[in-house]
């Protein structure tokens, strides 16, 4: 029987079935994806916020980072995104210095706020050649799930696991279930990644993925770039699920060929690499334990409504009515719309929107950023409006500067940041306020995600540049030049 | 890791879906580098008013609710950010269960790793519970891990037998450090490490 994609990295990275014989746990009775197994990590990449309190306990232990060279870190949750040299809040100050002072006693790689490569975590690491398919990546975010995007198997994991990792490059895991979701026929730009992930978690819920493995396959996946597909895969935890997957493919190949990746392979051992990297694809026949195929021809732009990314329509849909939400109970959506200041029956397209956030580790990528600059190109953001753009990285950054983008974004009235995770949560002092409504590039659009009281709607790159202008939610497809 | 075999307590209800790590634990708090002093700040935006007293209408602040150690919950519950201070927040607030249909996959992990045990119940189940604890005030309940039970304490007991993985369990009941287990493993990992190059897998066969 052929393996799937994650199979065949899975059982690559399986140091040993049943890591405690005679002590240990005998596997799951009568389940085929059952038994823990010690799995390896090539990757373990690190930030300040859920770091600390590993390091520390590897102190207490009197224990060392097994392998120092496989653990990359970062400061991105924290950073202020306007000065950088002054960090106001001393607790935020106090995170991340914990961190520099961690790497330094441990020996671990630091992209520090002085680095010309820092940025949020899941955007440096494959910009540094960091990601490579047939790899397994952890990270203590939820948000690892991005680097599926280059057939990688890559999820999230909490403080005590990023401890495990340090002081032993394996995870103790049970084998999830696999997961196929295909979206088949061609996306009709300017409809985005950003909406073909919304839609499925719309479709399956947030818990859809609980227990399993994405992998995205299927034409319109076939065609994205590398940037878009870290989108889609940078949800997959949005749908409950820790990982997503995408087999990697010559638009992979060609990604991690560009200069500029100090960590990926160069030259003969480069061609090595893409001869293995072609054998990771799922086999023909290969089963997976749940299937759904979506059309990607028929998605229109998505908007989420309500306080978790399920809660989402299309552009041109309205609030629903309470009893009418599928999934969802009455009490449900009645929370949510309260919480989220909207009456029934309203078109989406009519609510006004007081900040735009542009940004975050699912759409803050220099595709993502040109796509929003088109939008704004000679155009102006609404009075009513506060825009932010914030690039992934500082290598966005230059790169949009570069491009001439960040005159576009100031002509246009937005303010232009230094990198960062900023308003996606708020750690930093980019923060919604009470009853604000954000038309949002992010992912979650939790309750006081963005700041106590804050409203998000998730949108894509255009979508948000276009609710700039507008001041409220339009239908890119409508908007002259915007595909 | 502390150990779970058998738990008695007042069980609380929060009676809402898809409850994720955010509402647990709000972002101010994760900048602390401690492992203590989350209990305070659990479930901090819906528990709190404003000027900081505690809102009325949170099912957590009902004085039948005071000590409680056991708290059932919906669908979906811990979704979202892995921030494991939501456990930590849990255990140190006094829990030591939690009830709900369906966990999380991430909050399930870590609840696992503080001695926090989750357990999953049909929703028919969950609602049952949730109704008997709507009718009595400071209702208490069991949960015994080894013979994965959950018993309610009414006038008339009702129980409920609950599925868990036995590595999670015999994990729970010993508490065992993960850490130190993997570590004994040393062999096996370098073994493993000489056959396997992590820094670029398959460019050097």
């Amino acid at each position: 029987m052929g393996k799937t994609l994650f199979e065949n990295i899975w059982d690559r990275h399986v140091v040993e079935t049943a890591p405690d014989p005679g002590g240990g746990a005998p596997p799951l009775a009568g389940s085929a994806t059952g038994g823990t197994v010690l799995l390896y990590i090539d990757r373990h990449l690190v930030h300040e916020v859920t770091s600390p309190q590993a390091f520390e306990g590897l102190r207490l232990a009197g224990r060392r980072v097994r392998r120092p060279e496989l653990t990359i870190a970062t400061m991105d949750h924290n950073v202020p995104t306007d000065d950088r040299a002054v960090i106001r809040d001393p607790i935020s100050k106090t995170q991340i210095e914990a961190l520099a002072r961690n790497c330094a006693q441990f020996h671990i790689t630091l992209y520090d706020l002085r680095s010309d490569r820092q940025g949020i975590v899941h955007i440096i690491g494959p910009e540094l050649g960091l990601t490579l398919p047939g790899t397994t990546i952890v990270c203590g975010d939820s948000h690892t799930s991005t680097h599926g995007a280059f057939g990688t198997l890559a999820f999230g994991i909490g403080t005590s696991e990023v401890e495990h990792v340090l002081a032993t490059q394996c995870l103790r895991q049970q084998r999830p279930k696999t997961f196929k979701v295909e979206f088949a026929g061609r996306l009709r730009p300017p409809v985005t990644s950003k909406d073909m992930i919304l839609k499925l978690i719309g479709a399956i819920g947030t818990a859809g993925g609980t227990g399993y493995v994405l992998e995205y396959c299927g034409e319109a996946v076939r065609a994205l770039s590398m940037e878009a597909r870290m989108t889609i895969c940078n949800m997959s935890i949005e749908a409950g699920a820790r990982a997503g997957m995408i087999a990697p493919d010559d638009t992979t190949f060609q990604y991690l060929a560009a200069g500029n990746r100090p960590f990926a392979p160069k030259g003969e051992a480069f061609e090595r690499a893409v001869a293995f990297w072609r054998t990771l694809p799922s086999d023909q026949g290969a089963r997976y334990d749940r299937e759904l195929t979506i059309d990607a021809a028929q998605i229109a732009p998505q908007v989420t409504w309500g306080t978790n990314p399920g809660m989402v329509t299309d552009v041109t849909g309205r609030v629903p009515e309470p009893d009418r939400v599928p999934g969802y109970s009455r009490k449900d959506v009645e929370q949510a719309l309260a919480y989220m200041g909207l009456t029934p029956g309203t078109p989406l397209t009519e609510l006004p929107i007081d900040v735009v956030f542009i940004g975050s580790c699912t759409n803050a990528r220099i595709e993502d950023l040109r796509a929003a600059a088109k939008i704004l190109k000679g155009r102006r953001v609404s009075p009513k409006v506060t825009a932010l753009v914030v690039p992934g990285s500082q290598q966005v950054r230059r790169q949009a500067e570069a491009e001439g983008l960040d005159q576009v974004f100031v002509s246009a009235g937005c303010e232009w940041r230094q990198s960062g995770c900023s308003m996606c949560l708020g750690m930093n002092p980019d923060q919604l306020k009470p009853g604000e409504r954000c038309a949002s590039t992010s992912n979650r659009n939790f309750e006081g995600r963005q700041g106590k009281g804050g409203r998000t709607h998730l949108v894509s790159p255009q979508m948000a540049a276009a609710a700039a202008v507008a001041g409220h939610f339009v239908d890119i497809r409508t908007w002259a030049g915007a595909d | 890791m502390d150990a779970f075999k058998t738990h008695r307590g007042i069980l609380a209800t929060l009676d809402r879906a898809n409850v994720d790590t955010d509402q647990i634990i709000p972002k101010q708090f994760l900048k602390s580098i401690t492992r203590t002093g989350f209990g305070e700040q659990l479930f901090y935006d819906w528990r709190y008013l404003a000027d900081g007293r505690p809102n009325p209408d949170f099912e957590l602040n009902a004085p039948r609710f005071r000590g409680a150690s056991i708290l059932a919950a919906r669908h979906n519950f811990g979704c979202g950010s892995s921030r494991e201070h939501a456990v930590w927040a849990i255990r140190q607030y006094g829990f030591r269960a939690v009830i709900a249909p369906r966990f999380a996959d991430i909050f399930r992990t870590n609840s696992m790793k503080n001695g926090l045990l989750t357990v999953e119940l049909s929703d028919a189940e969950v609602e049952e519970i949730f109704r008997m604890a709507g009718r009595y005030a400071g209702l208490e309940a069991t949960v015994d891990l080894e013979h994965q039970r959950l018993v309610l304490h009414l006038p008339e007991e009702i129980a409920f037998h609950f599925e868990i993985d036995p590595a999670v369990k015999e994990h729970l009941i010993r508490g065992l450090d993960d850490i130190g287990l993997t570590l004994q493993r040393e062999g096996a990992i370098t073994r493993f490490e000489s056959r396997h190059d992590p820094q670029w897998p398959g460019a050097h066969r």
